[in-house]
């Protein structure tokens, strides 16, 4: 282990500068619920840390033009605490519900489930479901990126030396819209997730769904987007046969691995159900029965 | 490489300490300062035995870096009595012989401390969850349960 310099930035330009700068291997530290351990066992030894955590953009959740955006240092405690956003994305504040225990959610962030880059994260599906849009701050200046378009495989991101994930900005949310987040795990608290399913739709004022977006978690090298479950739930009242084709869909998009938590055949039947049971949920959330 | 100063409250008191910027918050609490109630178990965040609160939140100080806690307030197990005056829950964990070995109990205490300042009148399964962080291999958690949910019902003045 060499010597490890730490940088407390107070803005987004002063921390990129620090990362752009440095030579050897560099980290953001957010909730370090993971980098710390990573640090600890030895797979990662880096010259430099960044606390991110006194930059005001990563730290705060406002309203803009009534969509939320929330920064990307927000702990899930914080996020949970917030009524107006549980009320308007109660599946994203599930998901960071469900990220470890009291004390981990004390600490441990979206942007850094999201930039940590496991499949099984729990807070990816949801969001990608959500429409969230990253705001990255890198060398070049400020771009937006869709938060499906940010995990590239296990551990690894499109992000370039010195950007930063700073906030995410989850679309206003239309009448009659709902969200929700399912993972599976064989316990009932403090696991990670076998399968996880994010949904989030939207009904017409007669009750056809009109808008849907369809996440599934740990079931491929990332959080994926699956464009043809979405397509089995617009256009229908999300009926039993349109949630029997969303979950066919579901279960033909995974490409599991066989690990200790689950075979591929266990986690592909099961994605189908979880995001059938998720889509039950959003929509007794956008009737406004649940 | 220079040590990195920093200055925190520390149940109350102003302190300050110089640190390795590897140094965990646990190991400044225990091997510096020699508060040793923080106990480390896994160090890795998993078992809630070097639980404290840092500006009021629950946290696992072996996820912390001494370095990080600059301008902050932190609070550990020394400082939940006053003096020789046990905080309720102190007392309810000895009358229900709510521990056994004691290695989790500081961290189980600090834990119900800060759900009880949120919810005080929490039910049995809102404890369960709020406590799952914070692993005991002795008792079986149902005495810490009956434990928690008293002392909260003694606070409510019920």
């Amino acid at each position: 282990m060499g010597d490890m310099r730490y940088e407390a930035a107070g803005t987004l330009e002063a921390a990129v500068a620090l990362l752009a700068g440095a030579k050897g291997t560099v980290r953001i530290l957010a909730g370090g619920t993971d980098l710390l351990i990573q640090m600890r066992s030895g797979r990662v030894d880096p010259e430099l840390l960044v606390d991110v955590k006194g930059i005001p953009e990563m730290t705060s959740i406002v309203v803009e033009n009534g969509a939320y955006r929330f920064g990307a240092a927000v702990s899930s405690m914080v996020l949970m605490e917030h009524e107006g956003f549980a009320k308007a994305w109660p599946g994203v504040t599930e998901a960071a519900g469900l990220i470890g225990s009291t004390q981990i959610k004390g600490r441990a962030t979206v942007g850094g489930n999201l930039c940590n880059a496991s499949p099984a994260a729990d807070s990816v599906p949801a969001m990608i479901a959500a429409g969230a849009i990253a705001s990255i701050v890198g060398p070049e200046g400020r771009r937006e990126a869709r938060v499906e378009d940010i995990a590239t495989g296990p551990g690894k991101t499109s992000l370039a030396k010195g950007e930063i994930v700073a906030s995410f900005l989850l679309p206003k949310r239309p009448p009659r819209s709902g969200d929700a987040y399912l993972r599976f795990i064989p316990r009932t608290e403090m696991d990670i997730a076998v399968v996880g399913a994010g949904i989030n739709l939207t009904l017409d004022a007669a009750g056809v769904c009109s808008h849907a977006r369809v996440s599934i978690g740990a079931v491929a090298e990332r959080a994926l987007l699956v464009q043809e479950a979405a397509a089995a739930l617009i256009g229908s009242k999300v009926d039993e046969d349109a949630l029997k084709r969303m979950a066919a869909a579901v279960s033909a998009a995974c490409r599991p691995i066989d690990d200790k938590r689950g075979t591929k055949e266990y986690r592909i039947k099961v994605a189908g159900v979880m995001a059938r049971r998720a889509a039950q949920i959003a929509l007794d959330r956008a009737r406004g029965t649940n | 490489m220079g040590k990195v100063h920093v200055t925190t409250t520390l149940n109350g008191n102003a302190v300050e300490f110089l640190c390795e910027t590897r140094q965990t918050l646990l190991q400044i609490l225990r091997d510096e300062l020699h508060l040793t109630g923080t106990k480390e178990g896994c160090a890795t965040g998993d078992c809630g035995a070097c639980s404290v609160t840092v500006d009021g939140r629950l946290m696992c100080s072996c996820l912390i870096l001494g370095a990080e806690v600059q301008g902050k307030s932190i609070q550990t197990i020394e400082g939940m009595a006053e003096g020789e005056k046990l905080h309720p829950l102190q007392r309810k964990f000895l009358e229900h012989a709510a521990l056994q070995c004691g290695i989790c109990t500081p961290g189980v205490l600090v834990a119900a401390k800060s759900l009880l300042e949120r919810n005080p009148d929490p039910t049995e399964t809102e404890v369960r969850y709020w406590l799952a962080g914070n692993l005991c291999r002795c008792t079986g958690y149902n005495k810490i349960i009956e434990a928690v949910l008293d002392a909260a019902a003694e606070m409510r003045g019920s």
